[in-house]
């Protein structure tokens, strides 16, 4: 492979390599997706308390009391109890946010704890601005309570669809292809099946000096480059 | 080797393993099989890495690649995650591990006792000697409301008139609402580089000498202090105890030491969640105390033995338990 020199990438994905010598990559989440996940909790939170304070007003004493210990524990712990068990809070699993640590492994019982409890010192000393601030000044777009804890908050990966290859005759390639060049081809035939026939062919027509080929033509001779790549001579 | 000829070797591993993971992520009572991990997981994560190692280098297509680097998360996620034991977990950190970490952290404990108790008992002693100076740590409202909760003629100290007719099990949810929300906010505001928890404490300590200063020069000694006797020990040295994690906090901010500030700060929460908890635990034990037997009306004698005694067995839990053979501290 030639030597690029690697300048340090500007996107939010942020890379941790595991004990096995894998590189896991993790897409941060940004303030805007954050708030909105915030905002469905609670609105979550709302009608629970409203609910929960019908109920329970028909109960007199004890009623008071289940009312208030449920207050208190969806004040203080309904995030934690969402995220040891699933990862996310149903706003979150609805922005498709998830919490991890900085290692990528799922939030403990402790971290899950500390990022809430500090949700306190997040809020000062109106609607959340030291934990905004510190979203926007943090390189990974931690809140007080995510720094303390040592937590991010990462998108969740949706499901992939493996995609079979188009089937194409096999057709060896005129050129030497590069190993950049050969992935890119096979990505390309990946995506054709997303693409509409006309924008195949525009996308094909652009390497017609290497296929010779115009329009669906190219197309095929790709799929049929692609082909050889994955499967070999047959 | 060609991609096609690598997944139709490895596909078999790959579904295995994927099939291990669902049923892992499912909740643990869902779960298809009994075992805490499949004995062959680590085994199959081991190979996936492998073949994800492979498939970069060998640039297969970019699905494949990706495909396989969700399958390696997933093992990730599920192989270096602390599982079970939960009730063991929860009395083993009430017999050892929480005793020990006060021990572990006692100079901030000191510091923050010292917060708390400095200002208490100079305004206390101060507002015994001086009606007025009450006044100008709270507000007339307050006064009046704290004067009627402990008045002699009040049947049930302890509770404003209105509050009289709530039932001990409404005050007791209301305790576990206000006292533990108060002692997890003291721990939080100490990532405000400690000045927070320090403000928290020094105040608290204030209000809570002062009118116990003030309602002892009116003379309402029958009513106040037979009434906070019993809760006494648990929930002061609970709120102190939040102090002391608001300040270890804020010692990571203020001083790292020779570590980088945020590993610090990091570092230094996670040696403090364990007495928040804690704290929590006791908080809620003093609510339970204040609701249930503080507003009792048993003889006074009985509730200043009672609450001697917490004091007593509080601090000998404290001092001893936890202590191992091994000669940890």
């Amino acid at each position: 492979m030639n030597s690029v020199v690697k300048v340090p990438r500007t996107d939010t994905i942020r890379t941790h390599e595991t004990p096995e010598g894998i590189r896991l990559e993790l897409r941060l989440a940004g303030l805007i997706v954050r708030a909105c996940a915030w905002t469905i909790d609670m609105l979550i939170r709302f009608v629970l308390y409203g609910v929960i304070s019908f109920i329970f007003t028909y109960f007199g004493g004890v009623g008071t009391a289940v009312m208030l210990i449920m207050f208190f524990l969806i004040e203080w712990f309904y995030p934690v109890i969402f995220e040891i068990h699933s990862g996310a809070t149903p706003g979150k699993k609805a922005m498709g946010l998830v919490v991890i640590h900085d290692n990528g492994t799922p939030v403990s019982f402790s971290s899950s704890v500390i990022r809430n409890l500090l949700r306190a010192a997040d809020f000062l000393p109106f609607m959340y601005a030291a934990g905004i601030l510190s979203v926007l000044m943090s390189r990974d777009f931690q809140r007080l309570g995510d720094l303390a804890a040592g937590t991010l908050v990462v998108y969740r990966d949706k499901e992939l669809e493996r995609i079979k290859l188009p089937d194409a005759a096999i057709v060896r390639p005129s050129l030497e292809l590069s190993v950049e060049e050969q992935s890119e081809i096979i990505r390309f035939a990946e995506r054709c099946p997303q693409l509409s026939v006309e924008r195949q062919a525009e996308l094909a027509t652009q390497l017609s000096y290497v296929t010779g080929k115009q329009g669906t033509a190219a197309v095929q001779e790709l799929l049929g480059y692609a082909a050889w790549l994955t499967r070999g001579r047959g | 080797m060609k991609q096609e000829a690598f997944e139709d070797r490895y596909q078999s591993i790959w579904d295995q393993l994927d099939e291990q993971l669902s049923d892992l992520e499912k909740f643990r009572l869902r779960r298809a099989s009994k075992d805490e991990l499949p004995t062959n997981l680590p085994q199959l994560y081991r190979q996936v890495c492998n073949h994800y190692a492979l498939a970069r280098a060998r640039r297969y297509s970019p699905l494949l690649v990706e495909q396989l680097h969700r399958l390696v998360l997933r093992g990730h996620q599920q192989l270096y995650t602390r599982r079970g034991g939960w009730f063991w977990r929860f009395l083993s950190f009430v017999a050892v591990e929480f005793p020990r970490s006060l021990r572990r952290n006692l100079s901030y404990f000191w510091v923050a006792l010292a917060l708390f108790l400095v200002p208490g008992l100079l305004l206390g002693s101060l507002c015994m000697l001086d009606d007025n100076l009450i006044y100008s740590v709270m507000s007339d409202a307050e006064v009046a409301k704290m004067e009627e909760m402990y008045r002699p003629d009040n049947n049930r100290p302890g509770r404003t008139i209105e509050r009289s007719a709530d039932s001990d099990f409404a005050m007791f949810g209301f305790y576990i609402f206000n006292n533990i929300g108060i002692g997890f906010r003291t721990f939080a505001m100490g990532i405000l580089a400690g000045v927070g928890t320090v403000f928290t404490l020094f105040y608290n300590g204030l209000v809570i000498g002062g009118v116990a200063g003030y309602l002892s020069s009116l003379g309402y000694y029958e009513t106040f202090w037979p009434f906070v006797s019993g809760h006494s020990a648990l929930e002061l040295t609970a709120i102190v105890i939040c102090g002391a994690a608001g300040l270890m906090l804020g010692r990571g901010v203020i001083a790292p030491g020779r570590y980088r500030r945020l590993d610090a700060i990091r570092l230094q929460a996670g040696l403090a969640v364990p007495l928040v908890m804690g704290a929590g635990l006791m908080l809620l034990a003093a609510a339970f105390i204040e609701a249930f037997w503080s507003a009792s009306d048993l003889p006074n004698m009985i509730k200043y033995l009672f609450g001697i005694l917490m004091w007593v067995l509080m601090t000998l839990y404290f001092i001893y338990a936890g202590r191992g053979d091994d000669g940890t501290r």
